[in-house]
């Protein structure tokens, strides 16, 4: 039995005409067909308004698909709902949720009590958590006088307290400073190592987070998923490929499109800054580099610094898609 | 890192009730902020009162004996309560959804909403009824109204109490289902409603004082039979003087106010079904509304 399984699942959102817009349609997850097995942390990488919230609340049971079936934990998400509440929990980042005239010590339990664990067994339990993340000192601090990553690091507890079969976490680093983040992503993985029969849904628009933390990832964007396997096969399937970051003086996004266009380019993303455009590209060979300086002089460009690296999950995102991560959120409208 | 527990995760609707009623009057009492507090249940009930006061000095004079002055203030300050449950159950779950951010938590818990929704109500009830209170105890001692604690017929006032209870919570789950699926300003729904139980249920002046010899406004909703035997509990004979429902006997309207709480809460526990319904296919249960 798998942790979690959806079959070819859609959600579309019907937006009401305004005086402005005729009504219209906006398929967020378009037939996602996924599984996740026992016991593994699952990732779901894409930019803002890809579908992975979207997902995540249709398996939370606080969104109905339109169509497709899921099933969490073995319980369909629709026609089980009530049982598996029982056995899943959520958190989300990027927002500050909670009581804030509870203290800390008394959210939590709040929600202990939610799930049937009987005080005796929850302060214990969330005390050993809240020591864990480093909250021992705001333990008795009222909620609203937490900074935002305290808060998170709050809700992270909420979450893992009831020791969920499956947990879902929904861009939980979101607007955190790196050091709370960090802590975060050590938290997570540790619970994950520990607890091997639980499962853990993540959802990030951070590489570098779906590398460090995920078993295996799956690439989502405009409500399709493009891809599904860990890290590692993920970036092997552009391993022949040599990816540079070229810094030039100048390129504008016209010349960036007909660059890409060049014989053995095979993806590419541009980002312009303040001293030139910073690019990121696949050359199918290392031979291709003259002909991007040939293309370069042509237009009054030269190149500031060139470095070769080794793949990345951006990489393989940029292949997928045809843009980076960044330009994907553009578009989508973040 | 934690070691795993074993528990049931069936909290039971008793664990909710209680966890959300204390979670209720924590946000309702603000003990943190006794200055507060003492605004919200005790200042402003009693200035809301003093209006009232004030008007009937100016227009009939110090008679605060009367028992038509009785009447409208007891109607008056038992039309807060009103305003505290319908607005604290309705305006709750729009409360949790975009103040506290927490709807979605509740929804993903295994617990069962409208008696999540319930347990807020009580404690806006108990909060309510300190005001209450505070406003009679001021009436008897300074304006020295016949309220004599001594002839209260409680046997009548629990039982009036508890299904007017059933009957405010039933209005305000009806309306927070409702809220749930408006996506602008879905606030205003209970403090809306509050104000249309001021016409159809007699709060001050008898319904045939806004609806000339009609009462059949009064028959919609079972808050004017609410108000009407609360009067006659708290104040036995000058209650009874108050022209609504003059032709019912204390243990009628008793029946009625029972009958109707019981078809109120079947009815609100049914829309609330289906407006959540609706919620979740449309995605509304972590929405922001326009407001």
């Amino acid at each position: 039995m798998y942790a979690i399984e959806t079959n070819k699942l859609s959600r579309i959102y019907k937006i009401k005409k305004t005086r402005k817009k005729p009504a219209s349609t906006l398929v967020a997850l378009n037939n996602v067909d996924l599984t996740v097995g026992q016991g593994e942390l699952f990732g779901l990488l894409g930019p803002n308004g890809a579908g992975k919230t979207t997902l995540i609340k249709i398996l939370t049971t606080i969104l109905g698909p339109s169509s497709g079936t899921a099933k969490v934990d073995g319980l369909d998400v629709e026609k089980e709902a009530a049982e598996l509440r029982k056995r899943i929990n959520m958190v989300s980042g990027g927002e500050t949720s909670g009581y804030g005239l509870l203290t800390v010590r008394e959210n939590l339990w709040m929600f202990t009590q939610f799930y049937g664990i009987p005080s005796n067994q929850a302060y214990p339990r969330i005390d050993e958590l809240i020591k864990l993340v480093g909250l021992e000192e705001k333990a008795d601090t009222k909620c609203s006088d937490l900074s935002t990553g305290l808060r998170q690091k709050m809700n992270i507890i909420r979450g893992f307290m009831t020791d969920p079969q499956v947990l879902f976490l929904d861009e939980p680093t979101l607007g955190l400073d790196v050091t709370a983040a960090r802590d975060i992503r050590q938290f997570v993985r540790g619970w994950v190592d520990e607890n091997k029969s639980r499962t853990l849904l993540l959802t990030t628009h951070y590489m570098v987070e779906a590398e460090e933390l995920c078993d295996r990832v799956a690439i989502i964007d405009k409500g399709r998923v493009l891809a599904v396997d860990t890290p590692e096969a993920l970036k092997a399937t552009i391993k022949d490929r040599s990816i540079y970051t070229i810094v030039v003086n100048r390129l504008d996004e016209d010349d960036f499109a007909s660059l890409k266009s060049i014989e053995g380019i095979s993806s590419g993303s541009c980002k312009q800054t303040e001293t030139g455009c910073r690019m990121e590209l696949a050359f199918e060979e290392d031979g291709v580099i003259n002909k991007l300086m040939n293309f370069l002089s042509e237009r009054g460009s030269s190149i500031q610094t060139l470095h070769k690296r080794e793949p990345s999950l951006e990489d393989v995102f940029i292949k997928l898609v045809g843009r980076s991560l960044s330009d994907a959120e553009k578009q989508n409208g973040n | 890192m934690a070691e795993q527990v074993i528990f049931d995760k069936k909290p039971g609707a008793w664990r909710t009730f209680c966890v959300s009623t204390w979670l209720g009057w924590q946000i309702e009492s603000n003990w943190t902020d006794l200055f507060v507090f003492l605004i919200y249940s005790i200042v402003w009930p009693l200035s809301r009162a003093a209006i009232l006061v004030v008007m009937y000095l100016v227009i009939r004079g110090a008679d605060f004996s009367n028992p038509e002055f009785v009447n409208m203030y007891l109607g008056n300050a038992l039309f807060g309560l009103i305003g505290n449950v319908v607005n604290s159950v309705a305006g709750g779950i729009i409360e949790e959804r975009e103040h506290y951010r927490t709807l979605k938590y509740l929804y993903v818990a295994p617990i069962h909403i409208p008696t999540y929704l319930v347990g807020r109500g009580v404690a806006a009830m108990a909060g309510g009824l300190l005001s209450l209170v505070t406003t009679v105890a001021f009436a008897a001692v300074f304006l020295h109204m016949p309220i004599n604690f001594g002839q209260i017929n409680w046997l009548l006032l629990i039982p009036a109490m508890l299904f007017g209870f059933i009957a405010l919570v039933s209005i305000g789950l009806f309306l927070a289902g409702w809220a749930l699926t408006i996506k602008n300003n879905p606030w205003v729904l209970g403090q809306s409603f509050s104000s249309l139980f001021f016409f159809v249920s007699g709060a001050v002046f008898p319904l045939s004082v806004v609806f000339g010899n009609w009462e059949w406004p009064g028959y919609i909703f079972p808050v004017g039979f609410w108000l009407v035997l609360t009067r006659r509990a708290i104040v036995p004979g000058v209650g009874h003087s108050f022209q609504m429902y003059t032709q019912l006997s204390d243990l009628q309207l008793l029946g009625l106010l029972a009958l109707y709480s019981v078809v109120f809460l079947g009815i609100a526990t049914l829309t609330f079904r289906m407006f959540d319904r609706k919620a979740r296919e449309e995605g509304m249960i972590d929405m922001v509304s326009n407001y």
